[in-house]
């Protein structure tokens, strides 16, 4: 038998699970980074966008690239409008304490979850792909679509590394993740800062599910899955890491996607699991640990 | 007076901080604030920054600043240089400059010229202009004292707090500290300093406050102080040529 046909398809599948848990383990780690917050609700994030882009998508008439480009943008846009009411409403009137906020978000992940399901439905809907082109490769034929979400998710984390290291919005953001009371004394409104970055962490959260929905269906229980793996590759990358979530995110989303396809999609979180337990017991600040005060 | 403070009274937990404290600092004035460990120094200056919450009245030449949060009071002109200077160690010399010139740049203020602000604040510092790009937390600890106290002079404040300046810092180091604040007093700067080192600054002092247990109990001027040596050893625990 030929290995390389199946290694090689392993691998693409694994590059399309890396790119999603790319976008939705930054959000996760740039909340966690900035406002040392554990964000337990961020999955339901993903889950919204994924189902708001059915919505929009149902909603949208003619080809399935109109409804596709239109949830790409205003899903994000509605998840993050929810998350900064959340901020508002819930995180903020808690002075973002770390306990209070993992109470609060555990109770925001059923919020969110339910109120999908009554509005929603408990039916998986399915989003029709953008446009069917196949690339062809030597051995077989592979969908465009995912190699899209591939470019689509680099292009965004690409694009979230310039506004974070070069920009002065980035500064700002650097500055408050370091030394919050600091960077008060320095004229910065730490609550606005938190507030873009938690509604900024759910739309990395809601781009992912909009740009892999076409190949998952939406559902409202599907946040699960995304918030356990998020949670993985942040403590491996190092909490608060980017860099460090994007490396943790490539090397879980490889792993999975190739021990699903050799083994199975189970035994692939077991290693996930069992990688964490190891970094926990080893390395426990994370592979790419970053400094705070 | 630019700063003056009114009857501050604040508390960590069931425990008060700060008893009635009231101060006054004038434009070109230079106030040192003396107490022993845990007298309550550093927690006035936070006070007055709206970093730790206070009862009582803090105005910047007449503006109330009680009720503002501390990126206003900031953004209102009053640089804060903290004890343990606080860099943002991950960000390089230049990024806690703009940091500083950010403040500057907020709305209520005048348009200001970033580029002169950084050359001038740069023309006391010249250790510094050659490590523009170097990370912060690298820098020596001499060196992380002028920038912590360049990035405060970024927003081209009235009034400046300073957290023991002198804090570990050589000799040398402690003369060039000296020259700036005498500086910038010459400028009309309003100076609130807190130090435990008192030969290290009473040379650039005007007036000198003890605190003690959160109480200011004498304010004196240097020259008073100077006849009256057992002042200091009732309040800080040593004499002023120790």
């Amino acid at each position: 038998m030929n290995f390389a046909p199946f290694l090689f398809l392993a691998s693409l599948e694994g590059l399309v699970q890396a790119a999603v848990l790319c976008l939705t383990a930054v959000g996760l780690s740039l909340v966690f980074g900035v406002m040392r917050v554990v964000n337990v609700a961020h999955g339901e994030f993903f889950m919204l966008g994924a189902v708001l882009a059915w919505w929009l998508a149902s909603l949208t008439p003619g080809h399935a690239a109109f409804g596709f480009a239109l949830a790409l943008v205003i899903a994000p846009a509605l998840v993050g409008a929810v998350a900064l009411a959340a901020d508002r409403l819930i995180l903020k009137r808690l002075d973002y304490r770390p306990e209070a906020t993992i109470v609060a978000t555990i109770g925001l992940l059923y919020v969110i979850q339910q109120t999908a399901l009554l509005t929603f439905g408990p039916d998986a809907r399915p989003v029709e792909a953008p446009f069917y082109f196949r690339v062809q490769f030597p051995w077989f034929g592979y969908s465009g679509h995912k190699l899209l979400v591939v470019a689509a998710a680099a292009a965004v984390l690409l694009a979230a590394w310039y506004v974070i290291a070069k920009t002065r919005i980035g500064l700002v953001m650097r500055a408050t993740r370091f030394d919050r009371d600091t960077a008060r004394a320095f004229g910065i409104n730490v609550h606005r800062v938190y507030a873009a970055v938690f509604a900024v962490g759910a739309m990395f959260a809601a781009v992912g599910a909009v740009l892999v929905v076409p190949v998952r269906q939406a559902h409202y229980l599907m946040g699960l899955d995304p918030l356990l793996l998020s949670f993985i590759v942040v403590i491996i990358g190092g909490l608060g890491s980017i860099r460090g979530t994007v490396v943790a995110a490539i090397l879980i989303g490889f792993s999975d996607g190739l021990i699903s396809v050799f083994f199975s999609p189970t035994l692939a979180k077991m290693a996930s699991t069992l990688l964490v337990a190891l970094v926990l017991v080893f390395k426990p600040q994370g592979l790419f640990a970053v400094q705070s005060r | 007076m630019m700063l003056s403070v009114e009857h501050l009274n604040a508390f960590y937990g069931g425990s008060q901080a700060l008893r009635e404290v009231s101060l006054a600092v004038g434009a070109g004035e230079v106030l040192c604030l003396f107490g022993r460990n845990g007298a309550g120094k550093s927690t006035t200056l936070k006070a007055v920054m709206g970093l730790v919450q206070a009862g009582g009245s803090v105005r910047l030449a007449g503006r109330e600043l009680s009720a503002l949060a501390a990126h206003e009071v900031a953004r209102l002109g009053i640089g804060y240089v903290p004890q343990g200077r606080r860099l943002f160690a991950e960000l390089t010399v230049a990024e806690n400059l703009e940091i500083g010139l950010m403040a500057r740049r907020a709305p209520g203020r005048s348009s200001p010229d970033s580029a002169q602000i950084k050359a001038d604040v740069l023309a006391l510092f010249p250790p510094l202009a050659p490590r523009l790009g170097q990370p912060s937390g690298t820098l020596s600890g001499g060196e992380q004292q002028m920038l912590a106290m360049a990035r405060a002079l970024c927003l081209e404040p009235s009034v400046l707090l300073l957290d023991e300046p002198t804090e570990g810092l050589m000799p040398s180091m402690i003369a060039t500290i000296r020259e700036v604040i005498t500086e910038l007093r010459a400028r009309g700067v309003a100076i609130l300093l807190v130090e435990q080192r008192v030969e290290a600054v009473l040379p650039v002092a005007d007036r000198v406050a003890f605190i003690e247990n959160g109480r200011i109990r004498e304010v004196v001027g240097v020259e008073q102080l100077r006849a009256a040596p057992q002042l200091w050893q009732r309040y800080v625990g040593v004499g002023a040529e120790d």
